[in-house]
């Protein structure tokens, strides 16, 4: 066995350094790849409900307009034969992606609707997914939903989902729960075999000149990996379900960190999209070289060592820690002074 | 193809068959004929085979001449070949007909037969095409139905393959073309069975090979031409025996039978009337009835007009007949008699002469149809009628009341064939509802399911935003045969309410009719809201009475304002058609059928909205009494003139055809500013002026696509009249003394909704985001006070036109537009530009328009937008053809030029008489300013007075010349099918000419009037007919090659990426003594997407680099400087940005994401390619002004 190996959502990985969704995963030869350039797995773009039901509104509206009112033109665009709307395209990505590579091919979908979140998630798992990520993207404006409706939803949710499938099920999560670590341990007992940390949001801007909200998706940075590393840590050991981390991983240091956090995997996205796939080669080979100095055997072996009930002193997860952080800057700010 | 029934319309029955019997079709779009074309096209992107198991060839040409030609070529080099084609279309092909059939060339020209543009321009049918080909050598052979449309369709096909005779096969333009029928479709079996291999192996054998080299098209001297042309009759003369027997063979395999004259009606009748084409089916029917009461009449359906087959008419006609009515749809003015009549005259005569018939019938000829004009039963009759008098009338007119030649006959309107046991349905909706889509799925539901006969017939209005629909269904036990519209409805459903108060509904309403109703009103209240005369009708006619409000319905389910399928569930719920249950199956079945290939959001919408619709449906028991005090309110205000009050009101209330033809002009002139007076009153919700916000930049106004919203200075004097609630605010225009209020008004009658308006205000308020200085709010409560501000508005004074200067957009929101309240598109991209044409030169311009949008919305009847100033000056403007129009501008140029010449000499010659100061002030007068051009106004006047005294022949001449002194302004306007495509020689030779005219192209990127052809213009990578997998080549650069004559101002522009440019480029090309070209981004509906969007398309358009602006003035050139001038930033936004928020580009991600992405990659390249010679061009250093000395 490699030193490198490990496990996730029960799927033997060579390595802990996936690529999460992007445009890279979005292509069988983008995902080929990935594989050649070593990573462990991949997780597509997500399959979003909502979408869907958008496109197919938008195009059959865009196609009906001005139809049928003019004697000279019944119509402005052709009606093609077929647009491959709903899922099928990606359906095909997954069966061919899985034809092609030996790597877990993880499917992610995004539903609106129970209905849409069973059915598509059985087609997932007909087209071959190795395992399914439920994107659990949604932002919750209504005043008058509660956190604890919000949540219990959710769970039924996963429930119903790992009811619908066989194939492993992992969640990914966004960060913003009051009781996260609840959260995870009602996702874990709805049947989620893997939590994923965390879910990065689009995050609107503001345009103050034309007064505008300006919509973007910039790539992550790599302080956006110290929260994840946070709750990684503690939910490490409290829960059954195997961790990972996405957002903000972009080195070999990253993925030491996510590991002894207790995270079974890396995701990463940003770093490869800036530096072009063939960076996962140069991450794996220093997190081998990083293993060796450090006379780790295998990774398995470092994992969760940094979790709530591995480290000596748990206190340095929760709030104390922060309090020693704020006294220690402004003892700083004194002396600069 | 082997179904036993069909329900299709007449163009889709002949392209199913030209399809399949060819192996080339080379086309070009035309209306009614367009969608034979799009058939073929979507059938070879579907890679449907032909009869022989390959794909078809179908290629868009830039004309109809050009796809003459290529058909010509494939004939010669052996392939089987067919094109498309109606009225100007079939014009353009006839020199190439002659060719074809000189040349005795198997082909099938199929034709939708449509009237030849004389005083006006007609889309609707007659046979004025078809007779203008008669000469040609093709044969002629005429459908009389959709079912005859596929089966001549076929049978044209084989005659011409034995016979070597060339063959037109037409159908009556829009109603056999357009017309939804239940047939019995031909099978690849029927197909094989009537074509003859072996004559298609003899066509292959003539081709030009150079294995067997001949040659054709030589040049004949005159010793042989004649004899040559006589060579060949021989085939002529065997042509009609050819085309009887292909009929027999078809017969043997269809049981169809068919001959080359058909006669049907008594035995032993007296009076026969002889026609030909759709026309047919209401004569048979008038004549079944009269015959059914004793009258001995009979009718000859003519097939093969052409070889003229004597011998089989007069077998056809009974040896009883003692009249006949031959009936032309057709006008040959100063002829002896139309083209029908006067071969059934000679025919007769000869076999009299010949001594063959023993009495000689009387014979009389008449026109009917003409343009579509209703063709019913009771005319018929009339012709039947007057062949009973002493002295029969003879050249007739039927259908019109001529009260000016006395032609016309009467016509008893009682005279009624509609079957009493077929369901006659009409339907009132808006083009934008679609009642029509679903009135199409309700033929096939009905047809398909209990087998009845069907017929679907749709009429349209001419505007293209809220146009009204009325859906013409039949549908029975017997066969129908019934080629006009619905007179008496036994079921009449207005799917919107507004109707009720502009026209009468239920005119046509038999009594005990069922109406269904879309209200807004529950069934408590909808009884009062009915004008009164719908409710004595209703009374009077014992009509039951249904309501529904589908709007509701639509909103909860989110089809927006398609009400469509709610409507269609009530008719059959109501109708009975079929079982409820069996009927929504049905329903839903279609719309899986139709919409499931666009995902489930548009099916899952549709199937809430049918399961959602008969909760709301209530019958609605009549009140008492008609006590409504509303009337359906007249079609124009009573303030209107004459001719707009007695002419075109009848027009726009539907009753055009009551009027007689002493109401019309005679040459086709009509008066311009009407648009004003039809106040359509079709947008839900119009923009609201907050004016605490407004800074007054005058966007709003300059985006205007219809000229409803306009600003105006004036002092605080003229507002003391104003209506309560009248808006104004303090003028930011300080250069204008006595003036100071600024007035926003918007005209809600006139308003379409579009709402570019609110999206292009850059007023925002400061504490609120999304509160801007204009916002969209509903009309309702809204409409009295804002048509009582329009008036007061619209009748307070113009600021004078030299009072601002007119180079930035900010000052031209105060010049009167010229153009308002067209019937283009709600949100349409070309018009704006006109309008800021017309408020820049409109007292000074002529305006040759090429057909195409902007020549339907900007002539199409009954009103027309363009319009007159205080002093009654405004834009003339005309329409030749679509591919002469620069040309045609050329000779406006011309022709001014011309007449100022003769009006400066007379001047010169009669300075003694007006006085040399007068006369050396009018010719060296400076007209390069308003103030110019006013003043020069000011001297014509003068001129007049002192001319008025003087008696000379010349001085009467300068009278009549002396506008011409002051500056016109001659621009060509066209889209760019005229520009890129059938006008490219001309508009390339007219640019090479150097005269000084301004071409505006409205560039859409597509045929838009047609519905979205593919032009040279279109981009790579969008989707539109004729291109179905995305055009696979770039857009023409039509700026670089004007540019390269050096000589021609060119500009590249688009408003909503630069309105400052915009306006700079049309006051430049209009300075410019030379010709100018002014390219203009159109944003358009066949672009897909919501129009609202427009303006910010256009900017991205810019922003992404595939629509640099730019312009090339070669009078820089004479100033030492570069005349070329990019204008716009480096492309700074991905071009899929910009292209992937339109249908026409997304949809082929959709169906082909490969094509869409190796397509979009080209387009980028092309883009940054074209950005590098633009960028390395506008580098250029100018010249040395020395090095411009030298070179003059």
């Amino acid at each position: 066995m490699s030193k490198l190996e490990t496990t996730y959502l029960g799927l033997a990985l060579k390595n802990p350094l996936a690529a999460s969704s992007s445009p890279l995963t979005d292509s069988v030869e983008g995902i080929c790849a990935l594989e050649d350039h070593g990573l462990a797995a991949v997780v597509l773009p997500s399959l979003f409900e909502e979408q869907l039901e958008a496109e197919s509104a938008g195009l059959h509206a865009d196609l009906e307009r001005g139809s049928e009112g003019f004697a000279e033109a019944t119509r402005f665009l052709p009606d093609l034969a077929t647009y491959n709307l709903g899922p099928d395209r990606y359906l095909d990505l997954i069966r061919r992606a899985r034809n092609r590579v030996a790597i877990p091919v993880i499917a992610s979908l995004n539903g609106t609707t129970p209905g849409g979140w069973l059915e598509y998630a059985r087609l997932i798992e007909q087209a071959g997914a190795s395992a399914l990520e439920l994107n659990m993207y949604a932002i919750e404006t209504d005043p008058e939903r509660t956190g604890a409706e919000i949540e219990a939803r959710q769970q039924d949710m996963v429930r119903l989902v790992r009811d619908a499938v066989t194939i492993p099920l992992s969640i990914k999560l966004s960060p913003f729960y009051s009781g996260l670590a609840n959260m995870a341990r009602g996702l874990d007992a709805a049947g989620a075999d893997g939590l994923v940390l965390f879910n990065r949001f689009y995050q609107p801007d503001f345009d103050i000149v034309e007064r505008e909200v300006v919509n973007a998706l910039a790539l992550s940075t790599p302080s956006e990996l110290l929260p994840r590393l946070h709750w990684t840590a503690i939910l490490s050991g409290r829960v059954g379900a195997d961790l990972s981390i996405t957002g903000g991983v972009h080195g070999a240091e990253d993925v030491v960190k996510c590991v002894m956090a207790g995270a079974r995997l890396s995701f990463m996205a940003s770093a490869l999209l800036k530096h072009g796939a063939g960076y996962a080669r140069s991450v794996l080979a220093q997190l081998d070289q990083w293993l060796d100095a450090h006379e780790y055997a295998s990774v398995t072996e470092m994992c969760g060592c940094m979790g709530y009930t591995a480290v000596p002193d748990p206190a340095a997860l929760e709030r104390s820690n922060y309090m020693k952080v704020l006294g220690s800057y402004m003892a700083e700010r004194e002396t600069s002074v | 193809m082997d179904q036993k029934r069909a329900i299709v319309d007449g163009n889709e029955a002949v392209a199913s068959v030209a399809y399949r019997l060819n192996e080339m079709i080379a086309i070009f779009p035309i209306t009614p004929a367009s969608p034979m074309g799009e058939w073929a096209d979507q059938w070879m992107s579907e890679a449907r085979p032909n009869l022989w198991g390959t794909v078809p060839e179908v290629i868009e040409m830039q004309s109809e001449g050009g796809a003459a030609g290529a058909l010509h070529g494939a004939l010669q080099a052996g392939a089987l070949g067919t094109t498309f084609t109606a009225s100007q279309g079939l014009l353009l092909m006839l020199p190439n007909m002659y060719k074809i059939a000189g040349e005795l060339t198997a082909a099938v020209i199929h034709v939708a037969a449509r009237a030849v543009a004389t005083h006006a321009l007609s889309i609707f049918g007659d046979h004025s095409d078809v007779m203008a080909a008669r000469a040609t050598g093709f044969a002629l052979l005429a459908s009389n139905s959709v079912q005859e449309a596929s089966d001549f369709a076929l049978i044209a096909q084989a005659a011409s393959l034995e016979s070597r005779v060339p063959f037109l096969h037409f159908v009556d333009g829009f109603r056999t073309s357009h017309e939804v029928m239940a047939i019995e479709p031909l099978s690849d079996d029927d197909l094989r069975a009537v074509i003859d291999m072996q004559a298609i192996a003899r066509h292959r054998a003539r081709a030009l090979t150079p294995d067997r080299p001949v040659l054709r098209g030589t040049a004949q001297n005159p010793d042989v031409f004649f004899q040559s042309r006589e060579a060949g009759n021989a085939f002529y003369s065997a042509c009609p025996a050819i085309v009887q027997q292909t009929m027999d063979r078809f017969a043997a395999r269809t049981g169809r039978h068919y001959r080359l004259f058909d006669y049907v009606g008594a035995p032993d009748a007296e009076r026969v009337v002889v026609l030909m084409g759709s026309g047919a089916g209401a004569a048979e029917e008038a004549v079944e009835a009269l015959q059914a009461r004793g009258e001995k009449v009979g009718l000859v359906k003519v097939r093969l007009f052409r070889p003229f087959n004597a011998e089989a008419l007069l077998a056809a006609l009974p040896e009883t007949v003692r009249a006949i009515a031959v009936l032309d749809r057709t006008k040959e003015p100063g002829s002896a008699g139309e083209p029908l009549y006067q071969d059934v005259v000679t025919a007769v005569m000869e076999r009299f002469s010949a001594g063959r018939i023993a009495v000689l019938p009387r014979i009389v000829g008449g026109r009917y149809g003409l343009g579509s004009k209703e063709f019913t039963p009771a005319m018929v009759k009339a012709c039947l009628d007057t062949l009973s008098a002493p002295a029969p009338r003879n050249h007739f007119t039927v259908g019109i009341v001529d009260d000016v030649t006395h032609t016309s006959l009467a016509v008893d309107r009682d005279f009624s064939t509609e079957a009493p046991g077929t369901v006659r349905a009409l339907f009132y909706g808006l083009g934008s509802d679609g009642t029509v889509g679903a009135n199409k799925n309700s033929i096939k539901i009905i047809g398909n399911r209990t087998g009845s006969h069907v017929q679907g017939y749709f009429v349209y209005d001419s505007k293209k935003a809220g146009s009204m629909t009325v859906s013409h269904l039949r549908f029975g036990p017997t066969p129908i045969r019934s080629t006009y519209l619905i007179g008496r409805a036994n079921f009449i459903a207005c799917h919107q309410f507004q109707f009720l108060d502009r026209l009468d509904i239920l005119s046509a309403a038999e009594d005990g009719a069922t109406v269904l109703l879309n209200a807004p009103h529950g069934p408590d209240q909808v009884w009062e809201n009915l004008p009164r005369r719908v409710q004595e009708t209703i009374l009077r006619q014992k009509l039951r009475l249904f309501v529904i409000d589908a709007m509701a319905v639509a909103r909860q389910t989110g089809v927006g304002r398609r009400i469509n399928t709610i409507m269609q569930v009530c008719f059959f719920a109501i109708s009975g058609v079929l079982p409820r249950d069996e009927a929504i199956g049905a329903i839903k079945h279609a719309i899986e059928e139709t919409y499931g290939k666009r995902g489930t959001a548009a099916v899952q919408q549709n199937f809430a909205a049918v399961d959602q619709t008969l909760a709301g449906l209530h019958e609605v028991a009549p009140g008492s009494t008609a006590a409504s005090a509303g009337e359906i309110r007249p079609p124009v205000p009573p303030a209107a003139p004459d001719f707009v009050r007695n002419v075109l009101g009848p027009q726009i209330a539907g009753l055009g055809d009551v009027l007689p033809v002493s109401a019309m002009p005679i040459d086709g002139t009509y008066p311009t500013g009407t648009s004003q007076w039809e106040r359509r009153c079709i947008a839900p919700q119009i923009p609201v002026w907050d004016e605490s916000l407004c800074i007054q930049c005058g966007k709003c106004v300059i985006v205007c696509p219809h000229s409803v919203i306009r600003a105006k200075l004036c002092d605080e004097a003229a507002l003391a009249d104003a209506p309560p609630g009248f808006k104004s605010m303090a003028s930011k225009f300080p250069e204008v003394q006595g003036h100071g209020r600024y007035l926003l008004q918007v005209s809600p009658e006139d308003c379409t909704g579009c709402s570019l308006c609110v999206e292009i205000c850059p007023a925002k308020s400061k504490s609120v985001a999304k509160h801007k200085a204009l916002a969209m709010a509903d009309i309702a409560p809204l409409l009295d006070q804002e048509r009582a501000n329009w008036d007061f508005f619209a009748a307070l004074p113009e600021l004078d036109r030299g009072a601002l200067a007119h180079d930035t957009l900010r000052n031209t929101q105060m010049l009167e537009p010229l153009f308002e309240f067209s019937g283009a598109c709600s949100g349409c991209g070309e018009t704006p530009y006109i309008r800021l044409l017309t408020q820049l030169f409109g007292d000074r311009l002529l305006i040759a328009n090429a057909t195409g949008c902007s020549s339907i919305y900007g002539g199409n009847l009954p009103t027309t937008p363009y319009t007159v100033n205080a002093e009654g000056r405004g834009p003339a403007w005309s329409n030749s053809l679509f591919e002469d129009n620069a040309e045609f501008g050329l000779g406006m140029r011309l022709a001014v030029d011309q007449q100022r010449a003769y009006a400066c000499e007379l001047v010169r010659r009669l300075s003694p008489v007006i006085g040399a100061d007068l006369a050396a002030a009018l010719l060296a007068a400076d007209e390069t300013t308003e103030q110019g051009i006013e003043a020069q106004r000011g001297r014509v006047v003068e001129l007049r007075r002192r001319l008025r005294d003087a008696g000379t022949p010349e001085a009467a001449v300068l009278r009549d010349l002396a506008d011409m002194l002051v500056r016109k302004s001659v621009w060509l306007v066209g889209g760019d099918g005229w520009a890129y495509d059938i006008g490219a020689g001309g508009l390339d030779h007219v640019l090479a000419s150097g005269r000084n005219v301004n071409v505006l192209v409205l560039d859409t990127e597509v045929y838009s009037n047609t519905g979205g052809q593919m032009s040279k213009a279109t981009p790579r990578g969008a989707v539109a007919k004729f291109a179905m997998g995305g055009k696979r080549t770039g857009k023409k650069d039509l700026a670089m090659e004007a540019i390269s004559y050096g000589s021609v101002y060119v500009a590249q522009i688009a408003m909503g990426g630069g309105d400052a440019h915009t306006l700079k480029a049309f006051l430049e090309a209009e300075s410019y003594d030379g010709p100018s070209l002014l390219i203009a981004y159109s944003h358009c509906i066949a672009h897909g997407y919501d129009l609202s969007l427009g303006l910010a398309q256009q900017k991205a358009a810019v922003r992404s680099g595939y629509w640099p602006l730019l312009r090339y003035d070669p009078r820089l050139r004479d100033e030492g400087k570069n005349p070329f001038q990019l204008d716009s930033a480096k492309p700074s936004v991905p071009f899929h940005d910009y292209a992937y928020q339109e249908a026409r580009y997304t949809m082929l991600i959709r169906s082909n994401p490969e094509a869409a992405r190796d397509l979009l990659a080209q387009a980028e390249c092309d883009i940054r390619q074209r950005w590098e010679v633009y960028a390395a061009e506008a580098a250029q250093p100018g010249r040395p002004a020395a090095a411009v000395e030298t070179q003059q």
